[in-house]
């Protein structure tokens, strides 16, 4: 396979003028996978900061409530800042300290990522700006308060769609302009190489620990792993550990208003392959090559585009695509949290709305693990208004 | 010999430095931009670039991403620029040079892309976002179309991706006269010449200097370092801005650039 790329998706899309800082990027970190203090450093930072291992939770009631597979949740919701997005962030920010940057930029857009990437800056001592669209800034206030907290500027973006992927843009014309100081924490397993393998192996402690966890609580492999996919990297986090083994796995896209509408997220369901933000992926455009709006009721899934190694795996028929509404979605947040006391956020809500689908298909004794890659206490102000409710 | 090089090729011999106008296609219409090809043509420009708009433009500064958004509403795409250019050969001579991101480019087709915009008159193409490790294909059908392929350098270029770019450009070298996007402040100091100076060593292909050349003042200082300049964002505020003093704009540029 061509390095950087994943079959024919993947790659270096990206100015002349951050091609050296990539390279750059790509050889400290195959050497900090290397570097034994580096590696030490992290798995102390991830036991004893972000809380790892998270738990393996077998969630009872709710598999009662299905009536069919067992089901266990992935708690990432336990992890420091309540998302996956820390697992990557702080290696990251280690890696941006270890070559020498004094500021990390990131983009966001549940605002989990840009949670995750300020409390890195803080946690090792590194300048911090946000780039986030107006619209994601006034569904996800909390969390723009949060990184103004954590003493980082959060920078709105205002133009074009105001969500992910202009922040996104924005993100990367900054990174042009300061890339000798700065270095760009990308959130997600997208992006020019090395983003979607970097990003992926500091979240594949997620599969990791799930593995061990399954195999401690029922002497085997699950049947099924399922889990949202935004840019994809909870889901990569979770599926990589597992690709070599006997299990199947489902990634869940937000299918917004329904995929007749337009109004979605689904680049599987109304995408085809292009060249976007640094790599060749799918991607929701139009005939002229043009980017589509999207739609989800959560920010963390309004992207049109999916990380490279994704329809790498679907062409291989390795993991199955498939999306849940807003509608869908807003049901299972409420189900969890009535069932089991948790509240999802809204992008893990897409997970467990597959999984209220697919568990009473199946008998008794299969095993479904759902990454739950967040809390929902960001959503709460926003599921409210969606139901009329003023706080 | 394309018509790019031919250009530089004569520029050279008369110790002249070429003079690079950027406009967006379709801002503020496809007719206009017509009108606005033929006024640049007649005030002396060298080489015309014609943007084509698109949803994402990562390189670009404010100026050029309102201009691709005022395009887009316009209904501008790809295939209508290339449109364009044909109906332009009809009255103009002058070397074109589309400058496009890729993804439109891709979805078009590399291959009908570099067919129909040779046909069609166009001279030479600039794509930001792709840069030459991942135009093999690109590069080839282009050089079989005999179509220019203008790759940039920027100032954090080393010297393994010089000698990558320069073997990859045809026509001329994009220079990036800063670590930024277009319409940001360009800042003269002895910089651009010191690193224009490396490639030279290089290469002796031409070097044009672009992205954040706004002032007849700052396209005299660049022509005395390089083999052109190109003007994008200036321009194309002073077509937004104030239409009536474009033409003496473009006459102080032309003038400065020598
Ligand atoms: C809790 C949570 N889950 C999932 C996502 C989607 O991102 P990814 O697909 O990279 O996991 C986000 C992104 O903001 C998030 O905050």
């Amino acid at each position: 396979m061509k390095k950087g790329y994943f079959g024919k998706y993947g790659g270096r899309f990206v100015p002349e003028t951050l091609m050296p800082a990539l390279m750059e990027l790509e050889k400290a970190y195959l050497e900090s996978k290397k570097d034994k203090d580096f590696q030490e450093r992290l798995v102390h930072l991830q036991k004893t900061y972000i809380g790892r291992p998270t738990p393996l939770y077998f969630a009872q009631r709710f598999t009662e409530h299905l009536g069919g597979a067992k089901v266990y949740l992935k708690r990432e919701d336990l992890a420091h800042t309540g998302a996956h997005k820390i697992n990557n962030a702080i290696g990251q920010a280690l890696l941006a300290k270890k070559i020498g940057k004094k500021r990390i930029i990131a983009e966001t857009g549940a605002g989990q990522h840009g949670v995750a990437t300020a409390t890195g800056a803080a946690l090792v001592g590194l300048e911090c700006d946000v780039y986030m669209g107006t619209d994601d800034m006034k569904r996800q206030a909390l969390n723009v308060f949060r990184m103004r907290l954590l003493g980082a500027r959060v920078i709105e973006v205002p133009v074009g769609s105001r969500t992910l992927k202009d922040a996104i843009n924005e993100a990367l014309r900054d990174w042009t302009t300061n890339v000798r100081t700065t270095h760009y924490v990308l959130g997600t397993v997208f992006g020019p190489h090395p983003f979607p393998s970097m990003v992926r192996d500091f979240q594949s402690v997620i599969g990791k620990e799930a593995k061990k966890q399954i195999i401690q609580a029922e002497g085997r492999l699950p049947d099924y792993l399922v889990a949202c996919v935004g840019g994809g990297s909870n889901a990569m986090g979770l599926f990589h550990e597992f690709l070599d083994d006997n299990v199947k796995m489902i990634g869940v896209e937000a299918g917004g208003k329904g995929i007749e509408t337009g109004e979605h997220a689904a680049r599987f369901a109304g995408g085809s392959i292009g060249v976007f933000q640094g790599c060749k992926t799918f991607l929701l455009q139009d005939d002229d090559g043009n980017v589509l709006g999207t739609h989800s009721v959560s920010a963390g899934l309004d992207y049109a585009s999916i990380g490279p190694q994704h329809p790498y795996l679907r062409d291989a028929g390795r993991v199955q695509y498939t999306y849940a509404t807003d509608a869908e979605a807003l049901a299972a947040f409420e189900l969890l949290s009535k069932t089991e006391g948790i509240i999802p956020a809204l992008e893990s809500a897409h997970a467990v709305a597959e999984t209220i689908k697919l568990a009473p298909k199946l008998s008794g004794d299969k095993l479904i693990i759902v990454n739950l890659s967040g809390r929902g206490d960001k959503d709460v102000q926003h599921v409210a208004a969606i139901k009329g409710i003023s706080l | 010999m394309n018509r790019i090089e031919k250009t530089f090729k004569k520029l050279r011999t008369q110790n002249k430095k070429a003079f690079i106008p950027y406009i967006m296609a379709g801002d503020p219409s496809l007719e206009k931009t017509k009108e606005l090809v033929v006024l640049l043509e007649e005030c002396g420009a060298d080489i015309i670039e014609l943007g084509v708009p698109f949803t994402d433009p990562l390189a670009d500064g404010p100026t050029i991403q309102r201009a691709a958004e005022r395009a887009l509403k316009n209904g501008v795409t790809l295939r209508k620029v290339i449109a364009l250019v044909k109906d332009l050969r009809v009255k103009t001579k002058v070397p074109l040079v589309l400058m496009t991101y890729y993804n439109p480019v891709f979805k078009y087709g590399e291959e009908k892309f570099i067919n129909d915009a040779k046909d069609a008159g166009v001279d030479g193409v600039i794509i930001p976002d792709l840069p030459p490790d991942e135009a093999g294909e690109l590069i080839k059908t282009a050089k079989k179309a005999d179509l220019a392929t203008i790759f940039l350098l920027a100032p954090t270029s080393t010297e393994d991706r010089i000698k990558k770019v320069a073997t990859a450009s045809k026509g001329f070298i994009y220079y990036v006269s800063m670590t930024g996007i277009t319409g940001a402040q360009i800042l003269l100091d002895d910089s651009i010449g010191k690193s224009i100076n490396n490639i030279r060593r290089i290469t002796d292909k031409p070097v044009a200097v672009g992205f954040g050349v706004s002032t007849p003042d700052e396209a005299r200082a660049v022509s005395g370092v390089s083999d052109g300049v190109i003007v994008g964002s200036a321009i194309v505020r002073k077509i937004q801005e104030a239409p009536e003093g474009l033409r003496d704009f473009i006459l102080k540029l032309r003038e400065a650039v020598r």
